[in-house]
């Protein structure tokens, strides 16, 4: 009996794991929101992009972000936005600051460049004061290390 | 009876007594030595009111805290009901180890409260010190901490720290929204108040020399870039330093108080300001692409020490006060940051972030000696009590399961000696420790 029980926990295991995969996998294409709307964006573009340690180089997986970003900000003119820059806790509370801008500058002027107006994009640093996800190992770091495009 | 403050008798007295009395007695400490045994001290009640207990709990609280004393226990004490205006007896005082005994008396004076204190040399047999002071009823605690000053000091030959209050970010509420308010604290934790209301994050909490004002650094409403403020801190009216399109931060006043420096970004670039506040003009005191922040102006004014990534990552650099002559004095392996030149003069603290996480150290302000004081997973923000020989900063531990680890306000002995957690209401970061509070 107790054996049938952990079987069918390792089953449960199994099938939200697999779930999990298949979600990262179809996300932009199945899910139901509005076209042009906030989660639009959020779940069929991406909001956010990623950054090396220390650093505000965009990379090739951020590139394609904005590149989608331009696209879609193209389409629906109606919006303003802000590009928040953030970095992870493994730096200085003011030096962060700082990285933080240049992050969320470096982002703006990939966008400018795609042919967003510069008028249309504020950008605001919040170095780590806003972490997002909340955690103190590599992969939270990771994630925190980013530039946010939030539509106004 | 009473011997002029700055009167160094004692060091002599005491060390021709010292063949007589066991070392470890002595009513003077040499902390220039690697290694130093705590001066143990018997403070007694003072007498004549209520308050008197309260004053002396104060006094223990704070030399005991400093880690160059012990305090002795009420407990042990063997003489009682002692006439504060009369020598104790010695040899009492000598069987319960005490190297110092403190007796005091308060007595009510039109309305005030006069409280005289002696400090009696156990060892030679004669007062050290003996001082009168008088102040409102409720001040009561502010006369305790400038008494322990005074019986750090003629103990020492340092000058005390305890009469000084502490700025700090209050945090609290979860990571992802977290409130980041200023507070403002004496030293030993008590009379704490707010002075931002947490509608938007404030950090970076700095006074002014004469602690009438601090600068600090706060988010606008409605995704408005930070900016920093200048607030009375006794009429909570405050200001805005510069309405500048971009993002400043990281202020700091000169020692005389007439200028503040900060640092200013614009298109992404992060520069160091000098503005004037008699008159509010603005100076760029460096160029380039690089992230020049954290300055702090040494103690005569003349320079200020600054950290940068201009090589690439991020060092500890000294210029003119008025830019120019930039000369990087960082040299250790990791990055360098938030360096703070000691009121001395003598030192230059920071945070290094290396390997093997984050530590608080001092080195010259030319680059030499550097030592570590302090390390953790995240430490961060030394700042210097008035005197030079301690120092406050923030630890914060790791998150983890999605939940904030805490962040706690420490004070260490330039030695790395006696780190001690400083009391807080709830989590704090960036403690700012202001000079002596003016008589």
């Amino acid at each position: 009996m107790r054996m049938i029980k952990a079987l069918t926990a390792i089953a449960a295991m199994i099938l939200i794991a697999a779930c999990s995969n298949d979600q990262q996998a179809a996300a932009p294409a199945t899910t139901t929101v509005t076209p042009g709307s906030v989660a639009d964006f959020r779940q069929n573009v991406g909001d956010r992009v990623f950054f090396d340690t220390d650093q505000s180089t965009i990379r090739e997986d951020g590139r394609q972000t904005l590149n989608r970003q331009a696209e879609w900000l193209k389409k629906y003119g109606n919006y303003q936005v802000t590009v928040e820059g953030h970095c992870d806790e493994r730096g200085t509370r003011e030096y962060n600051l700082a990285l933080g801008e240049r992050r969320a500058n470096a982002a703006r002027q990939y966008l400018v460049a795609q042919g967003i107006p510069a008028a249309r994009i504020k950008t605001i640093s919040y170095g780590k004061e806003r972490p997002d996800p909340v955690g103190s190992d590599e992969a939270a770091w990771a994630r925190n290390r980013r530039a946010v495009t939030a539509l106004q | 009876m009473m011997l002029p403050r700055r009167q160094t008798i004692l060091g002599g007295v005491a060390l021709a007594a010292g063949a007589a009395a066991p070392a470890h007695a002595q009513l003077t400490i040499d902390m220039t030595k690697p290694s130093f045994e705590p001066v143990p001290i018997a403070i007694v009640d003072f007498k004549g009111d209520k308050v008197g207990a309260d004053i002396a709990g104060v006094v223990r609280n704070d030399l005991q805290n400093s880690g160059l004393f012990r305090s002795i226990a009420p407990s042990a004490f063997i003489q009682q009901n002692m006439d504060p205006n009369q020598p104790p007896r010695f040899p009492d005082w000598r069987s319960v180890g005490a190297a110092g005994v403190v007796v005091g008396q308060v007595t009510q004076a039109g309305g005030n409260i006069k409280v005289d204190f002696r400090l009696w040399d156990v060892v030679v047999g004669q007062q050290a010190t003996g001082l009168s002071f008088t102040s409102q009823p409720d001040k009561w605690r502010r006369l305790a901490h400038i008494i322990a000053d005074a019986i750090y000091k003629r103990v020492t030959g340092e000058e005390g720290y305890f009469d000084t209050r502490v700025a700090y970010v209050a945090e609290s509420g979860p990571l992802g929204s977290r409130v980041k308010r200023i507070a403002i604290m004496d030293q030993d934790g008590f009379n704490t108040r707010y002075i931002t209301d947490g509608k938007t994050i404030a950090l970076t909490p700095r006074f002014s020399p004469t602690l009438q004002e601090i600068v600090y650094m706060a988010y606008g409403e409605n995704n408005a870039p930070p900016r920093v403020y200048l607030q009375n801190v006794e009429s909570n009216r405050r200001e805005l330093l510069g309405n500048f399109p971009g993002m400043s931060f990281a202020p700091r006043f000169s020692p005389d108080g007439t200028k503040v420096v900060m640092s200013i970004s614009a298109d992404g670039n992060t520069d160091i300001y000098e503005m004037d506040l008699r008159g509010r003009a603005l100076r760029r005191l460096t160029s380039g692409p690089a992230i020049d922040t954290s300055p702090c102006y040494s103690n005569d004014g003349s320079q200020i020490v600054f950290n940068s990534d201009r090589g690439g990552t991020q060092q500890l650099y000294v210029m003119g006060a008025g830019g120019g002559g930039e000369r990087r004095i960082s040299f250790g392996t990791g990055r360098y940051a938030t360096p703070v030149w000691s009121p001395r003069g003598d030192f230059v603290a920071f945070t290094k972030i290396s390997g093997d996480g984050f530590g608080i150290g001092v080195m010259r302000s030319d680059g030499s000696g550097e030592r570590m004081l302090a390390n953790g997973f995240l430490v961060e923000g030394p700042t210097w009590a008035p005197n030079g020989r301690v120092l406050a900063f923030f630890r914060q531990q790791p998150n983890s399961g999605g939940r904030a680890g805490s962040v706690t306000l420490h004070q260490i002995d330039i030695t790395g000696r006696f780190e001690r957690q400083m009391p807080t209401q709830g989590d704090a970061s960036d403690p700012a420790w202001s000079p002596l509070i003016p008589q």
